[in-house]
């Protein structure tokens, strides 16, 4: 069954249960028979139903994680040169104690958040916001958390005249040597060389159901095959799950989602991925920064070696 | 000793005659080509002693790498390094076996970048030379390695590096691996310039996609073919999402000069003398 299926399905329960006494027996029943559909669902999650639930709108954004994952977070905006651009959000914040630089790419809840936040695609102006921004934390000495969530950079005019291909060129080899722990958090959606300038980092955290991948499955069908309607099995094909980039050794760490929406247990969420900043802000702080660079720079050195040895 | 130099000698005119053979066999006199541009008839013996420049309009073809490297390097003077890695379709990817193949019985290459080190008027640099006739010179995960264990080898024997850039972005049948050679590239010349060594980038056409989002664009000095092709996403897919059509001059060399992402036009005859004197400029022999 897919997702639309499901989820028409669980909506009919859902409007029968609305017409029973809360706390009787026939509630608690089709309380439970939609708990077992969701499971039987969620444990079967095809790569194109993953994408679907990556990109649900009403799926927690950037600004949750930022809100729930660090305090006193203080926006900085603007590259500097020309523009502040809305798909990204930067600034400081503490996570515990701790403070750190957040870079996020983000989509908005709403249309008017969106026509900001350019559904999550990131200009070149957006990029360099980022690299100054850590920059800037590399010579106060604050970790990077990056959060991505981009359907791929945005392929507009301007951008081009702007140099997109040059700015995500410039995160991709700044990031790559910054003297910082830098830990990259993927939230849902992680397309191309756009969610790539910001996941050049030390670890890289990935939720369960976020995908990640060389472009958009719509845009894989169309070059490869030139059939826009076989997005599902571009998607199968494609090995942008969790746990195929988890199997590629390109993700450190999985976080399992609630069954059901994200966002009716976010909480369980958060936790763990605390917890896996913690452990790791805390192992990365105490190396030494050439240590650490060499580590970072060997890391992206090993990915994808061919296997050329017969 | 001095068997040993006889016999060197001797082999070396045997290759050179063979070599000279195989350059008059490879075009035949009668064959014209039509330049896309001025839409003249010109011979293929007229395109060749012209740099496969279109001695009209100065049209730029597109060369292949071997072209390329014999424009460019001092008679005899390039190593090939990595030549026997070949892609191997680990994942199983619907016929990729299948292109990989077609592309290497028509290009006789075996992927889609050429590496090695050459000499430029006597300075020695390392150099990698994509080639667009293999599969668009899409970025793998050999191309990226290949590319990468270059920068490592210059970076090693102190050489100035040069890339040869055309390319349609990274390969679509690698999926996640090939979007990772740019990260990989990246900081292997992150690494190189930490290092002090020198990165001439060279655009040709065209240079598009994951390859102008990496290695393409972070040269020390950039320098690109007249009207090549130069950008990150595809005019159809821009237009489609402005909803406008985009002015013919959008995303060639003299639009992305004007826009101050690349450092100079060089026509394809001045190319081995700048060449020559940025190398000499930055400590060549």
């Amino acid at each position: 069954m897919s997702i639309e299926l499901i989820e028409e399905e669980i909506r009919k329960l859902r409007l029968e249960m609305d017409a029973m006494e809360v706390g009787s027996p026939e509630y608690e029943n089709q309380k439970d028979r939609i708990y077992d559909l969701q499971k039987t669902f969620f444990s079967s999650l095809s790569a194109w139903d993953r994408v679907t639930l990556a990109r649900d709108p009403k799926r927690a954004k950037a600004q949750d994680y930022i809100k729930h994952l660090f305090t006193d977070f203080i926006e900085l905006h603007g590259d500097r040169g020309c523009k502040d651009d809305g798909a990204i959000i930067g600034g400081l914040a503490y996570f515990e104690d701790m403070p750190v630089t957040v870079i996020a790419e983000s989509k908005g809840k709403s249309f008017e958040e969106n026509m900001k936040m350019n559904f999550g695609m990131v200009s070149p102006e957006g990029y360099r916001k980022a690299l100054r921004l850590a920059k800037q934390a590399e010579k106060f000495n604050r970790p990077i958390i990056t959060i991505v969530d981009t359907p791929g950079a945005y392929p507009g005019k301007v951008a081009e005249e702007h140099g997109q291909a040059e700015a995500i060129a410039k995160c991709l080899y700044t990031f790559a040597d910054l003297k910082v722990p830098v830990i990259c958090i993927v939230i849902s959606e992680g397309g191309s060389g756009g969610a790539l300038a910001l996941s050049v980092a030390d670890r890289i955290i990935m939720l369960e159901n976020a995908v990640y991948s060389i472009l958009s499955p719509e845009g894989f069908a169309s070059i490869l095959w030139k059939d826009d309607s076989k997005v599902k099995e571009a998607a199968e094909v494609m090995k942008m799950t969790s746990y195929d980039l988890k199997e590629e050794k390109i993700v450190d760490y999985i976080v399992k989602e609630p069954i059901g929406k994200i966002e009716e247990n976010f909480m369980s969420v958060i936790d763990q991925i605390k917890r896996l900043l913690h452990d790791n802000l805390k192992e990365l702080s105490a190396k030494k920064k050439s240590v650490l660079v060499e580590e970072r720079l060997n890391k992206y050195r090993n990915l994808g070696v061919p296997p050329w040895k017969m | 000793m001095n068997i040993f130099k006889l016999r060197h000698d001797k082999l070396n005119i045997f290759h050179q005659n063979r070599r000279k053979e195989a350059v008059k066999k490879e075009i035949p006199d009668h064959v014209f080509k039509k330049c896309p541009e001025c839409e003249n008839d010109i011979s293929v013996v007229t395109l060749r002693d012209n740099l496969y420049v279109c001695p009209n309009c100065g049209y730029h073809f597109k060369i292949s790498a071997n072209e390329r490297i014999r424009q460019l390097c001092d008679d005899f003077s390039f190593k090939e390094t990595d030549a026997k890695y070949i892609t191997k379709n680990i994942n199983n990817f619907p016929d990729y076996d299948k292109k990989l193949n077609a592309a290497k019985s028509s290009t006789g290459m075996n992927e889609a970048v050429v590496c090695g080190i050459g000499k430029i008027n006597g300075q020695p640099l390392a150099l990698a030379v994509m080639d667009s006739n293999f599969m668009m010179g899409s970025m793998g995960s050999v191309v990226g390695e290949k590319i990468t264990r270059l920068i490592e080898l210059a970076d090693k024997k102190k050489l100035p590096l040069l890339i040869s850039c055309t390319s349609g972005g990274a390969r679509m049948q690698e999926g996640i691996v090939s979007l990772m050679q740019m990260a990989k590239t990246s900081a292997a010349l992150k690494r190189f310039s930490n290092n002090g060594g020198l990165y001439i980038s060279l655009l040709t056409h065209p240079t598009t996609g994951g390859v102008s989002a990496s290695f393409a664009m972070l040269g020390d000095i950039i320098l690109a073919e007249p009207k090549c092709l130069v950008g990150f996403a595809g005019r159809r897919v821009i237009e489609k999402t402005i909803n406008e059509k985009l002015p013919d001059n959008f995303q060639t060399a003299e639009f992305v000069l004007e826009n101050g992402f690349i450092d100079r036009i060089v026509e394809r005859k001045d190319l081995k003398s700048e060449l020559n004197l940025l190398l000499r400029m930055h400590g060549g022999k």
